[in-house]
């Protein structure tokens, strides 16, 4: 434990949290990508966060009930796709509409990606506040005895 | 008369390191301010610094053997299985976490403050001892 693991955990934080605000771009992006079946129709991606324990970090067997398990960070499990309902819209003369005129539109709920994108963006911003204030401590420590 | 570090700094190195550990525990707090399932954990500063206070005043068990019992469980300073404590949430969420980023973040700037409070006292042990040194 130090104040370096501090600048691993905010980083771990940034990553994960950009990794967020990537796939909310997505999609947004991809909020209006329309396709002539439910297969091919893009679907509202989310990344799934899971906690970084820091004996799993080192490789060792982490002990029973073992010590001062601080953790290591955040890291992303992986990334699913929303399995809500596609949009289903009439729209015969679509070029990609299917034969009895329909056009699927993705699950995106843009007022939900938005909200999700305010949220990482402002956990960003946090994970960056701890980062300054680790490197203000550790440049304090520096100058110990100094004067 | 031996002069060591240990008793002219005091309590006060013991504070700063518990101080970059609560530092280091708080940011993992905020780091996973949004996973699902995660429990917000801190320290008892308190009980800490009593435990470095017994350790520091000499008054713990001498164990000659790894399997004895100590008092204070480990070296001062240090954390121990028992002094890492999952927060009770003023409010569970949905998903299981219990990380509430305000009150996390307020209590990591007012651990940095702790901190450079800490870290006056040390360097002015410090400005002290080599104050005696030079003898002016």
């Amino acid at each position: 434990m130090s104040l370096g693991n501090i600048f691993d955990i905010a980083g771990s934080g940034m990553t994960a949290q950009s990794l967020r605000l990537n796939t909310t771009a997505s999609n947004i992006a991809n909020a209006e990508t329309a396709s002539s079946s439910t297969g091919e129709t893009y679907r509202a991606r989310k990344p799934v966060f899971a906690a970084v324990q820091q004996s799993l970090l080192n490789g060792n067997q982490p002990a029973f009930g073992s010590a001062a398990e601080g953790g290591a960070g955040v890291r992303v499990e992986g990334v699913v796709e929303s399995d809500a309902d596609l949009q289903m819209r009439y729209e015969p003369n679509h070029p990609a509409a299917s034969e009895d005129g329909y056009v699927y539109y993705p699950n995106v709920n843009v007022a939900e990606e938005m909200a999700d994108m305010m949220s990482s963006s402002r956990s960003f911003q946090m994970n960056v506040d701890i980062m300054n204030t680790a490197k203000s401590m550790m440049q304090r420590i520096l100058t110990l005895g100094q004067n | 008369m031996a002069i060591t570090f240990d008793s002219a700094l005091g309590i006060h190195q013991y504070a700063l390191q518990a101080r970059v550990q609560r530092a280091e525990i708080l940011a993992n707090n905020l780091a996973n301010a949004d996973t699902p399932g995660f429990k917000a954990r801190d320290i008892d500063f308190q009980a800490i610094m009593k435990q470095a206070q017994s350790t520091a005043s000499g008054f713990d068990i001498n164990t000659t053997h790894s399997g004895h019992i100590t008092e204070g469980g480990s070296a001062p300073g240090s954390l121990s299985d028992n002094d890492l404590l999952y927060r009770t949430p003023h409010q569970p969420s949905v998903d299981g976490n219990t990380v509430d980023a305000q009150q996390e973040q307020s209590r990591f700037m007012r651990n940095a403050m702790d901190y450079q409070a800490s870290f006056q006292f040390l360097s002015s042990k410090f400005s002290g001892i080599s104050k005696a040194l030079t003898g002016q």
